[in-house]
């Protein structure tokens, strides 16, 4: 094919990570064009007693839906975002949606920082750029961002950076760090 | 918190029944954001595209996200990449992914900039 590179239509995907309630929901909400999504999880292993009729052998699935945003910053430039449920049981979901992903948005809640832990480990581990996004809540003590990056235990080249995801602008402003933040680690892996 | 669970969890269906129980097919590494796009060739191997297939193909005659097409479809995704797999076997998509260079990054910082 003969195409520029610019010709050729480019699809981002950013996830959005972190514990129920953090507010993962409220943050694609505020920033893009929200659609409904839905994937499904296997419940096969579990012995849930439905029974078969259809000749299909023993697979019973749930639909999941997923928090799922689009933002297109130009005809053939789109930004998805992904919301991904934090807890075990979803985590069939999250090598599916980490794979070639820009970059993960998690969202912390300084009452129970202990939940994003097991986000923090994944994109450690998987090699995704992340940052850390501490929702402020109105009735949370305030902490300040160096508190919550050695209570972390982050690396300190991940951004950490306070927010209030119902707003928009404050949205962008988590949207932007993250992709800033992608930025200087493909120059870097280039370099 | 099981508030929250409710919340996310869909009601028990059997999406599995559209594709005859399979799970996947050659759309088995298929990224969410890869780019389907209709061939507009023929079917190979005699190959016939059931309504879903047919609906998706109308859908892709402009280059649209695995992601996009589910959620137009209103289809789970594991169903819509069975169908995705059969059609790229039979050539009648291809599907495709351009990577993220340095100059698509600071436009994507700059667009969001700009919302
Ligand atoms: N005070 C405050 N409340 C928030 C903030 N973000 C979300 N919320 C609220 O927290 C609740 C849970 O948010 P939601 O987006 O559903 O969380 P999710 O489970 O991570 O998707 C909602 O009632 C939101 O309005 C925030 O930054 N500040
Ligand atoms: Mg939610």
């Amino acid at each position: 094919m003969d195409f520029e590179p610019s010709d050729e239509p480019v699809a981002l995907k950013i996830l959005i990570a972190g514990g129920f309630g953090v507010g993962k929901t409220t943050l694609v909400g505020a920033i893009s064009e929200i659609r409904p999504l839905r994937t499904e999880e296997v419940l096969s292993d579990r012995g849930i007693g439905i029974d078969d009729t259809d000749g299909v052998e023993g697979k019973t699935t749930t639909t999941v839906a997923m928090d799922f945003g689009r933002i297109t910053i130009r005809e053939g430039l789109v930004v998805y975002l992904f919301g991904t449920p934090g807890q075990e049981r979803f985590w069939f979901m999250w090598d599916e949606l980490s794979y070639g992903a820009l970059g993960a948005v998690v969202l912390a809640d300084t009452r129970r920082l202990t939940d994003c832990f097991p986000s923090i480990d994944y994109f450690e581990q998987r090699g995704t750029p992340f940052i850390v996004a501490v929702n402020c809540f109105d009735d949370a003590d305030q902490y300040d961002i160096e508190e919550v990056r050695s209570a972390l235990d982050l690396d300190p080249d991940v951004p950490v950076l306070m927010c209030d995801v119902r707003r928009r602008a404050s949205a962008k402003t988590v949207l932007i760090t993250l992709v800033e933040h992608s930025l200087r680690v493909l120059t870097a892996s280039q370099a | 918190m099981t508030r929250w669970m409710d919340e996310e969890a869909g009601p028990v269906v059997r999406p599995y029944a559209l594709i005859g129980g399979r799970t996947r097919s050659s759309g088995d590494a298929l990224d969410l954001v890869a780019m389907v796009t209709a061939t507009g060739g023929a079917a190979s191997g005699g190959f016939v595209p059931g309504p879903e297939q047919e609906r998706i193909l109308t859908l892709v005659t402009t280059a649209t996200s695995v992601a996009d097409v589910a959620s137009e479809l209103d289809l789970p995704l594991g169903v819509v990449r069975v169908l995705l797999g059969d059609l790229q076997d039979h050539g009648l998509i291809s599907i495709g992914r351009a990577s993220a260079s340095e100059r698509i990054l600071k436009e994507v910082i700059n667009g969001l900039r700009a919302l």
